[in-house]
């Protein structure tokens, strides 16, 4: 297992650097630069902002440049708001972006493990037909189309629930959770469906039905199991995306997550913080990918067997 | 047994997930909290890229730094004029070049030290700092020898315009008599900074060190910064050192950067903010507000204008007949009425109104003309007109506009043209580089007089995309600038916009309007062409929502 998990790895550094190298040049092959603005800037006064910033240097110069920052954990000064770093700015986003994202998530898993695993059980049933179709919806319904709807029966029309924020008033994270967690829980529940039927029709099911064990027992503990599977392998680039995809519920929830900043950096050319980002999102997919095949690894017992007899 | 112990499992999570999600209990409204309290919570368009008065270019910023900074003079919300600021008194040389400013004796920073005409001097000096890089530096050009100081021209800072005669006094010259001066000084470009701060985090030229932080930033304004929390919000509170502390009413001022418009408006319904600044309100919402609570919504004409600029340089755009006629076949009231939807004001000039000025010349709206020009050009009845694009920047509102002017010139020329729509900065480089045959422009003016608007048309301008020079426009222009009195200034601008009007290189389109959504509880709200607010006289009234 050890051995299975270094591999990966090693894997992931040639994933990473190319990820670091394509972004660098094709940002920079973007037309405008970080300080082209409505209100023309003086030819003086740019050089003198890109002289601060190395921009005249030569595109090689940079570029080795930027990485021998990088290998000392140095992402750069944001080119968008001089005062932060890139690092600052991640490092005060992220954790609101990554509990966004877990509640999300747990949102997603408690309502998408549900609805399938009832349609698993009863296929071709009213329970059936019932998840499948709201879990069709949730896919279909865009988030800045439900998280509004949300805002305006929850918090216009009932009161309950504060419109907007993040950590202020009782409750505020509550609306942007579901908003963010529901396209996920849909698939969840197609996927924890499709497993669960699959599972069922295997042979030990019927020889556990043959024993005499509880239906409930069964399906919980037995069909479950390889169920699930299917949500697992959705789960590591799941969670990925919902951290980099976090970016339009954060803007309709007034969330001051790092989605937002993921986004605007492109817009504004903001070179150093497109670069840092997406190197820390890139990570995070890759840790994410690895975390979730380790977790079937360990959950499939045939699997099991395979990636230590190959180690 | 196991299906129960799930549903045991189940509850818990579900229960800590509320109670994750809960946090302190705040019963009432943001608005109807700080109409006890005396705290403001208005929306501010965007996350502050900095605090530095001498860096930041954006709205935004400027909003926050008004209550953290104070210039030598300040406006009066109502009527725009300069009123005595840091200084308290001046006088102006007869040659009308030379400013003598009386700063007041108990004027201080927000830690206690005494402010001193040096302070300005090392502010000055400090923008126009080459390796600063000051966007807005341009600004002070109206000094003496300041523009090439900037440009590295000369070194020595001394024969810059600027001179503490003592302590209290300061001394400015300027190039020429600039009528707006005292008008300038409470832009932010001109605001004094603190010396220790700054150096304290970095060199006098180091941009973006961490002495804009709540905690480091030292201001002379009737606010100090409290907290200042990435994307989430800008907090200010009284400050006790300013030297006229007993006049604030206001104890804090919650500046949230809300970027989404109808997030804006929905915390805006919810109490959760007073007032939204930005001066921009979500279009589907404001016929709502104007039939259903008209007290809330504040529609004002604003000084700013919105226009297409041709390419001269590409056919057919070279030819004025077709420029003209272009110009001419536009319905702007319908393209307000029906598209733009927010009280904006049909543009037939560049400069809009304002400051005692109003263009007496301009385009009209008539077909007929318009279709005789165009087969005057060689197109009769838009036969043979080349294929030609209307370049915009991504943006809802800008589409819908290029629509209806795409629409309004099939109907009244019968010409055809395209639509292109480029990302910010693409379009930004692609107007720069003169890649467009029309491109859309925005010009939103830093302060009220018609050399805001006039200066983008000047040959050298960079904010000139049209290809278009004159040599008599820029003699106007750049005379007119130089003239103390009013009224002659005034006749030479006419005359520089009657050449805009029969060579037009330019379409204007409409002159923006500001739209604000504000709680009846917010006291001394003045709606301004500026979008000036005066915080320092503002408070609140007990009365809620």
């Amino acid at each position: 297992m050890f051995m299975f998990i270094t591999k990966r790895i090693l894997q992931a550094l040639p994933v990473l650097l190319i990820v670091i190298t394509a972004t660098f040049f094709l940002v920079r092959l973007a037309p405008g630069g970080p300080f082209s603005a409505e209100r023309t800037v003086s030819p003086h006064v740019l050089k003198n902002l890109n002289e601060r910033y190395n921009l005249n240097d030569p595109l090689y110069k940079q570029y080795f440049g930027y990485l021998y920052n990088l290998a000392q954990g140095d992402f750069g000064p944001s080119y968008k708001y001089p005062n932060r770093t890139v690092t600052e700015i991640i490092h005060t986003g992220f954790p609101i972006t990554a509990e966004l994202g877990f509640y999300a998530l747990l949102f997603a898993n408690i309502i998408g493990l549900l609805a399938g695993i009832t349609a698993g059980l009863h296929p071709n049933r009213w329970q059936d037909y019932a998840s499948m179709s709201t879990a069709m919806i949730g896919i279909c319904i865009p988030s800045f189309v439900l998280g509004p709807l949300l805002v305006l029966i929850f918090s216009i029309w009932l009161d309950w629930l504060p419109v907007s924020g993040w950590d202020v008033l009782a409750g505020d994270k509550i609306l942007p959770s579901i908003t963010l967690g529901a396209a996920y829980a849909a698939y969840i529940a197609r996927l924890s469906r499709g497993g669960m039927l699959e599972t069922l029709a295997q042979d030990f099911i019927r020889t556990a039905k043959a024993k005499g064990l509880h239906p409930v027992r069964i399906a919980l503990i037995h069909a479950l199991r390889g169920g699930i599977s299917p949500v697992i392998s959705f789960m590591g680039p799941a969670a990925a995306g919902l951290l980099a995809g976090s970016f339009v519920v954060e803007t309709i929830f007034q969330i001051p997550g790092l989605g937002r900043f993921y986004i605007q950096a492109a817009f504004n050319r903001d070179y150093t913080m497109i670069l840092g980002t997406t190197i820390f999102f890139a990570t995070l997919i890759i840790v994410f990918n690895l975390l979730a095949d380790i977790l079937l690894v360990w959950l499939n017992p045939k699997l099991r067997h395979e990636a230590f007899r190959r180690n | 047994m196991m299906l129960k112990c799930r549903y045991q499992i189940a509850g818990p999570i579900i229960f800590i997930f509320l109670l994750l999600t809960g946090c302190d209990n705040q019963q009432l409204t943001n608005v109807e909290y700080g109409n006890q309290n005396k705290i403001l919570y208005f929306g501010n368009g965007d996350e502050p890229q900095d605090l530095d008065p001498q860096i930041t270019t954006g709205t935004p910023e400027s909003h926050i730094i008004f209550a953290l900074f104070e210039g030598l003079t300040r406006k009066n919300a109502a009527t725009l004029e300069p009123m005595p600021g840091v200084a308290e008194s001046w006088s102006l040389s007869e040659d009308g070049k030379r400013y003598t400013f009386n700063i007041r004796a108990n004027a201080q920073w927000s830690n206690g030290d005494p402010l001193t005409a040096n302070d300005f001097v090392y502010s000055w000096k400090r923008i126009l700092s080459p390796k600063l890089g000051s966007e807005y530096a341009y600004l002070l050009y109206y000094l003496n020898n300041a523009e090439l100081f900037h440009t590295a021209q000369i070194d020595d800072f001394n024969k810059v315009g600027v001179r503490a005669v003592d302590s209290h006094t300061l001394e400015v010259t300027l190039q020429n008599p600039i009528p707006f001066f005292l008008q300038l000084l409470d832009h932010h470009s001109f605001y004094p900074v603190h010396k220790k701060t700054i150096e304290s985090f970095g060199a006098m030229e180091d941009r973006g060190t961490r002495w804009t932080r709540a905690g480091n930033l030292v201001g002379n304004g009737p606010f100090v910064l409290s907290a200042w929390e990435l994307n989430k919000i800008v907090i200010v509170k009284k400050n006790p050192n300013y030297w006229d502390t007993d006049a604030v009413n206001l104890n804090e001022i919650h500046f949230y950067p809300v970027n989404d418009l109808i997030t804006e408006e929905r915390m805006f319904r919810s109490g959760q903010l007073h007032a939204t600044l930005t001066g921009y309100t979500a279009t589907e919402k404001i016929a709502w507000y104007k039939q259903n609570a008209p007290e809330l919504i504040h529609i004002t004409a604003g000084y700013a204008t919105y226009y297409y600029e041709f390419n001269t340089t590409r056919e057919p755009f070279d030819d004025v007949r077709v420029r003209k006629a272009l110009a001419l076949s536009l319905d702007r009231q319908q393209i307000i009425d029906k598209v733009a939807k927010g009280g904006q004001l049909p543009a037939y000039s560049l400069t809009p109104a304002g400051g005692g000025y109003a263009s007496q010349v301009g385009l009209e709206f008539n077909i007929e003309k318009a279709k005789q020009l165009l087969k005057d050009a060689g197109f009769p009845d838009g036969k043979g007109f080349p294929k030609i694009e209307l370049m915009y920047n991504t943006l809802e509102n800008h589409r819908k506009i290029a629509i209806a002017v795409q629409q309004q010139w099939k109907q009244n020329l019968n010409i055809e043209i395209g639509l292109i729509n480029l990302e910010w900065k693409v379009y930004l480089e692609a107007k720069q580089n003169l890649e467009h045959d029309i491109a859309r422009a925005g010009w939103l003016a830093d302060y009220v007089d018609p050399s805001n608007f006039l200066d983008l048309m000047l040959s050298h301008s960079g904010n000139n995309h049209t290809g278009w020079s004159s040599n008599q426009y820029d003699h106007l222009v750049s005379k007119a600038a130089t003239m103390l009195d009013r009224n002659q200034r005034f006749a030479y601008y006419q005359r520089a916009e009657k050449i805009l009007a029969d060579e037009v290189p330019v379409i204007p389109i409409y002159y923006y309007s500001d739209i604000h959504l504000v709680q009846p509880s917010v006291q001394g709200w003045h709606d301004n062409v500026m979008k000036y607010y005066d915080y320092k006289n503002m408070s609140t009234s007990a009365a809620t929502q």
